[in-house]
């Protein structure tokens, strides 16, 4: 832990309500920006009375790396390969959401097969995505290694898949506007029919190990409550919102891709604490494995390109669009605006991780010290997102 | 890169087989230091996801004894930086590479570290971390694969085994007139002020012809 600790005198008053047990003397902690805890390079400022959070103050811009100026200096091709990096553990599903912007900016057709691919790899991505978070979750409530070996082993699997179709373990840049960049290899969907209907082991396995256990329970239930209306006036989305019991989802509620054709149901939880949160991710991955299984029986054959898209020396009309996702951290969006040239005049992110971050305060208050890494935790963020 | 062995080395094979086991100090030492080289627990960016997955299951970083990932600079022998270096993040890095005790290595893991890479030309991002801190092994990518990272363990592994204790061209940690500390860098009015410490960043020379 790097701890730079200086205690904040007169300007603090006594919080109100709360009898002092320090002369209402707080005491200044930054957290981070090295922190084995913060999920990368993020810092937060706390003001503790005794062990309980009494103000926060997150502190960003460790990993900011120009990504919007970047995209706007660069044609529309080539800020694909920068979307993978934003958030690193889901490049495929980041993919996506800028080929479905650019392919709303200039009316492009997708063809059957490459929007069941791009489901397929999405929801892979899902599974990568929630698997880590859990493994890491636990990690920070002090379950060092072990949880985290798990999830990495089926991590490892997908990235096998991704990497045989796409050339690159993380960095898939798979995605084109107009479909997908090359066609599935011989004998990739029998490999991955084996990994889906390997994951619900790892599943039961890991829910065993963690569901029932006590100190799970005592660290993540009534921890960091977010409430239903602050989440939604706060824009929060994903997992996140939908553990506060609010039913969106927006492959519901959008229906991009071929998402209406395939059936799923959306868990939604009850209390919105760090528990929900948690099984939410586990619900989801079961729904996920569904939608898998759906998509891969139902793969059609055909081209996985629209011919008549020229990625190369690609100029969009004159315009604007905003396309959006429910990438697994919530809504990923992208907003475009198009002069006519080969660059875009303004390229913008709505990243999920940064909008569900900005609750973190309200839900930290009140709570020790300890718990703000497990609630932090809980949120799911990735810091290449949350600073661009 | 190892010096000439210091025992005849018939003799020690001779006796190896008698059970007595001889050897030099500065060999035990090395030996010791290059099987468990304690990593500093930091991630700067995707990078780290896969220096994860290298300690993870598959890739076992613990065979080559580099497991015990430490979150405190106090106790780590190697700083992994793994990931986009930016201006902001440049003087926390130098500031915990000063922390960390001798003896002390640097692995600049990937392009972002090494160069900028991908995002050499944005505004806020550093043109590689061996501006500040000197590095050890550089290992490209974006992102290295995990072999690439146990590659680059291997070499430092090796770098470590042909330390010489004594006489001229001991090691860094040893000589006494080697800094083991480095000026935190500022931010100035534009840039990072020094925009490099000129006693560990020697560019190379492009000569045109
Ligand atoms: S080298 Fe590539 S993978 Fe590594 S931090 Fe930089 S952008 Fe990310």
């Amino acid at each position: 832990m790097s701890l730079s600790t200086r205690a904040q005198h007169s300007a603090v008053e006594a919080p109100p309500g709360m009898p002092s047990r320090l002369d209402g003397e707080l005491l200044e902690v930054s957290m981070g920006p090295q922190h084995p805890s913060t999920h990368g390079v993020f810092r937060m400022n706390v003001a503790l009375e005794g062990e309980v959070v009494r103000r926060l103050k997150p502190v960003f811009g460790y990993l900011h790396r120009n990504h919007e100026k970047i995209g706007e200096n660069t044609s529309y091709l080539g800020s694909m390969p920068y979307t993978d990096r934003l958030d690193y553990i889901c490049s495929m599903s980041n993919n996506w959401g800028y080929a479905l912007s650019v392919e709303k900016l200039a009316g492009i057709e997708v063809p059957e097969r490459a929007e069941y691919l791009r489901v397929i790899l999405a929801e892979l991505t899902r599974l990568v995505n929630h698997a880590s978070l859990l493994g890491f979750l636990l990690s920070d409530m002090g379950a060092w290694g072990t949880p985290l070996m798990y999830a990495f082993r089926e991590r490892e699997n997908i990235l096998d898949l991704f990497e045989s179709l796409s050339g690159s373990r993380m960095m898939c840049d798979y995605m084109r506007f107009g479909g997908c960049r090359c066609d599935l290899p011989p004998g990739w969907m029998e490999r991955a029919r084996k990994v889906v209907d390997g994951f619900p082991h790892f599943l039961d396995e890991f829910e065993q190990l963690i569901t029932g256990n006590e100190i799970l329970i005592a660290r993540t239930q009534e921890v960091g409550k977010l409430s239903a209306e602050l989440a939604i006036s706060a824009g929060i989305t994903g997992p996140g919102l939908r553990a506060s019991g609010v039913n969106y989802d927006l492959r519901k509620v959008d229906g991009y891709g071929f998402y209406p054709r395939f059936k799923f149901r959306v868990p939604l939880g009850e209390h919105g604490d760090c528990y929900d949160r948690l099984m939410m991710r586990v619900l989801e991955l079961r729904e996920t494995l569904g939608i898998l299984r759906q998509a891969m029986d139902d793969l059609p054959a055909g081209p996985i390109m629209n011919p008549k898209v020229k990625i190369r020396a690609f100029k969009p009309p004159v315009g604007e669009a905003y396309g959006r996702i429910e990438a697994p951290k919530g809504e990923l969006g992208f907003y475009l605006i198009s002069d006519g040239s080969g660059n875009p005049y303004r390229y913008r992110v709505r990243p999920p991780s940064l909008i569900n971050l900005t609750v973190l305060e309200d839900m930290c208050l009140g709570h020790t010290v300890a718990d703000v890494m497990v609630i932090l935790g809980s949120i799911d963020i990735v810091m290449g997102e949350v600073d661009r | 890169m190892a010096s000439a062995p210091p025992i005849d080395e018939g003799l020690r094979s001779e006796l190896q087989k008698q059970g007595i086991w001889v050897t030099s100090m500065q060999e035990l030492y090395n030996w010791g230091r290059r099987n468990s080289i304690w990593p500093l627990q930091f991630g700067l960016a995707c990078c780290a996801i896969e220096m994860i997955a290298t300690a993870a299951s598959r890739y076992d970083l613990a065979r080559f004894g580099g497991e015990v990932f430490r979150p405190s600079p106090r106790q780590a022998d190697l700083m992994i930086v793994a990931g986009t270096v930016t201006k902001k993040m440049a003087p926390q890095i130098v500031r915990l590479y000063n922390q960390m005790p001798d003896p002390k290595y640097v692995i600049s893991m990937g392009a972002c570290a090494i160069s900028g890479g991908p995002f050499k030309q944005g505004y806020n991002v550093l043109k590689g971390i061996d501006r500040y801190i000197p590095v050890d092994v550089y290992i490209p990518g974006c992102p290295p694969r995990p072999e690439a990272l146990l590659h680059a363990f291997m070499e430092l592994q090796r770098k470590i085994d042909g330390q010489k204790l004594t006489g001229t061209g001991k090691a860094a940690f040893l000589d006494k007139t080697v800094p083991s500390e480095f000026p935190v860098p500022a931010f100035g009015a534009h840039d990072l002020e020094p925009p490099a410490n000129a006693d560990v960043f020697h560019p190379p020379k492009i000569e045109r012809h």
